[in-house]
């Protein structure tokens, strides 16, 4: 990981193993705070529509690609932003929702996580057939250098992706569990029946999440392909950490979504520094089966009924 | 189903097994290596047939067991063992993976052996690239040699094409044995309403882990013949997206249906071959048809057959009901 090696050398100019656990532990937070964005995404399509979407990761890779095809075409960076916000609220919001979810819903949790699997295909195929197989470089939206906090040496880049994903998630989580607006996504989410007895526009709601989650796909993308650089790919390893931070925090909780974000980006980042190269992408994975022996409804969930 | 209907599906059977076994003997090497690659991955295709079309559970995990089968038999018939006590390893292998990984996943929900098996075929690739003195790493093991059965060297393409389909012949009579046996019709009550199988006094959950378990074993014996098949065996065909291969093919030949898998890995296979005009627009297509199928027929190609066949069975059904009517 490109971020987490950076920071590893910072460490050693600095000296001391104290400050090197500090600087990965900054690193972790800042690509955590990305996993918990791309997980809140997740929970939030799995709580209101049953949709365990398997390509949460091309999602976030996809919008890279629409913003460096509309400044290929010849548009400046903020404007190929916007279009790229548009038409992922277009194709990853209301396509997604109207063309997939809403025909497979009715056939059942199952069939529709294998119909997301299909699209994650699809859309890498698309993205290595129209766009590139090779990976391209992405402007960032935080300027490159180091600011000096507490004597040490911190990547503005690093420390611009924590500030911005962290306050998104902040504000994510205050609209969802503050306002009325939250309560009632809640509420359709948790009881669409009741909700709609007490007036809450349940199938309004519904959408509203999911082009929640395309917006948020495109912040993620702004704010991780600058780091990863963009390459039809790397939604897999993204997807997967999101996954396993969602689960880990708890499937069915916001909270929980967040706190397994920033714990699966420590994790990461610790064990690229501490385990072997070979082995550190296995710790996330062994942490996701150790939850799901020990703590299967995740740090922060609740249990779910359980259904046969 | 009638007498006249069961002696016409024999038939066929018996025909296209003709097909299978006289056609391929003018075919060159390159079709041969295709035809058995499609006879493999019927295999294993079959086995996650067991878990997710009868017992109803997503296992992302059928190519790492194919791999671990792979690995078995490589590792082993390099060193001399024969075959056949690679394939009762891997089978034993597999089993008992499957067992562990499947124990605590179904103890929760449904979709958490999907994830659960996810873990796992990443995992289990990370082995495969990393345990350099087991698996050789990334160079791979080669000169992978072909059995000799009872006295006859398979090392030809033609005998060995026979090597998989007559093992593909077994595991289907065998398969077609479990489906009917009380295990089967366990597995099959469980798809269909698990909380009526419950109350029926079937153990959901040791069902449910026994089709599991069952399948992955069958994903090891695929492994142990594409092994001898491609002659060289390193970690790159068993990535998470052999599984999700396999998990399609299920699919798109017809979840649930016995001969789902044969078509699913007929299409995932032999239509590559064939439709190499559409480079590499032809995943993209296979994954909107995908989606599409699944949208209208959630049980695959099968699936629209059986529905078209009902439809005639209920419309011929009606029009006896009604001329039996005008004759009373």
């Amino acid at each position: 990981m490109h971020l987490a090696g950076r920071r590893r050398r910072a460490g050693r100019r600095h000296g001391g193993a104290m400050s090197n656990l500090l600087d990965l532990l900054i690193a972790g937070l800042a690509t955590g705070a990305i996993y918990a964005l791309v997980a809140i995404g997740f929970t939030l399509l799995w709580q209101t529509s049953q949709t365990i979407n398997f390509a949460q990761g091309e999602f976030v890779m996809l919008p890279a690609f629409l913003m460096l095809g509309a400044m290929h075409a010849g548009a400046p960076f903020w404007l190929a932003v916007l279009i790229g916000a548009i038409l992922s609220l277009i194709l990853l919001g209301l396509g997604f929702k109207l063309l997939l979810v809403d025909p497979m819903l009715r056939h059942g949790v199952l069939p529709l996580a294998i119909a997301t699997m299909a699209l994650s295909l699809g859309i890498k195929e698309a993205v290595k057939q129209f766009f590139s197989a090779e990976a391209s470089p992405f402007p960032s939206i935080v300027p490159a250098g180091d600011v000096e906090i507490l004597g040490r040496a911190v990547s503005l880049q690093s420390l611009g992706v924590f500030v911005v994903a962290i306050v998104a998630v902040i504000g994510l989580n205050a609209l969802l569990t503050r306002t009325s607006f939250g309560h009632q996504m809640q509420a359709a989410a948790q009881n669409p029946t009741v909700a709609r007895i007490i007036g809450v526009p349940v199938e309004r709601m519904i959408l509203l999440a999911f082009l929640i989650n395309a917006l948020i796909v495109v912040l993620a993308a702004l704010l991780i392909t600058p780091i990863y650089l963009a390459k039809f790919s790397s939604g897999e390893t993204l997807g997967l950490a999101a996954f396993i931070a969602a689960i880990v925090g708890g499937f069915n909780s916001v909270r929980g979504a967040i706190a397994g974000g920033l714990l699966i980006g420590i994790v990461d980042n610790l064990a690229a520094a501490y385990v072997s190269t070979q082995y550190r992408a296995a710790v996330p994975l062994i942490l996701l089966i150790a939850i799901i022996l020990f703590r299967p409804q995740g740090l922060l969930g609740r249990r779910e009924e359980r259904t046969v | 189903m009638t007498r006249t209907g069961r002696l016409l599906g024999l038939a066929v059977g018996a025909l296209v097994l003709a097909a299978l076994i006289v056609v391929p003997m003018g075919f060159n090497r390159y079709g041969l290596y295709i035809l058995s690659q499609w006879a493999v991955m019927s295999i294993a295709a079959m086995g996650l047939n067991l878990t997710l079309g009868y017992a109803g559970q997503v296992s992302l995990a059928q190519g790492a067991f194919v791999g671990i089968g792979a690995y078995t038999a490589a590792i082993m018939t390099t060193h001399g063992l024969p075959l056949i006590v690679a394939l009762a390893v891997a089978i034993a292998l597999c089993l008992a993976i499957g067992w562990l990984l499947g124990y605590p996943a179904l103890r929760v929900q449904h979709h958490y052996l999907a994830f659960v098996t996810l873990a796992f075929s990443t995992l289990a690739f990370l082995v495969f690239r990393n345990e350099e003195w087991l698996t050789k790493g990334i160079y791979g093991i080669s000169a992978i040699p072909r059995p000799v059965i009872f006295g006859f060297a398979t090392s030809r393409p033609l005998p060995f094409y026979y090597v998989c389909l007559s093992s593909l012949a077994l595991v289907s009579l065998a398969m077609w044995w479990l489906i009917r046996s009380p295990w089967g019709r366990a597995f099959m009550a469980l798809r269909e309403n698990p909380i009526r199988a419950l109350s029926l006094g079937i153990d959901t959950r040791r069902y449910t882990l026994i089709a599991f378990a069952l399948g992955s074993a069958l994903g090891g014996v695929a492994g142990t013949l594409y092994a001898p098949l491609t002659q060289f065996v390193d970690p790159t065909p068993f990535t998470l997206s052999l599984s999700l291969d396999l998990l399609l093919m299920v699919i798109v030949g017809g979840a649930g249906f016995f001969f789902g898998p044969f078509l699913g890995a007929m299409i995932a296979v032999l239509l590559p071959e064939w439709l190499r005009i559409t480079e590499g627009y032809y995943l993209m297509l296979y994954a909107v048809a995908v989606i599409l199928l699944l949208i209208y027929s959630p049980t695959g190609i099968l699936g629209i057959l059986d529905r078209v066949l009902a439809a005639r069975r209920t419309k011929a059904a009606s029009a006896r009901r009604q001329a039996a009517q005008a004759t009373l």
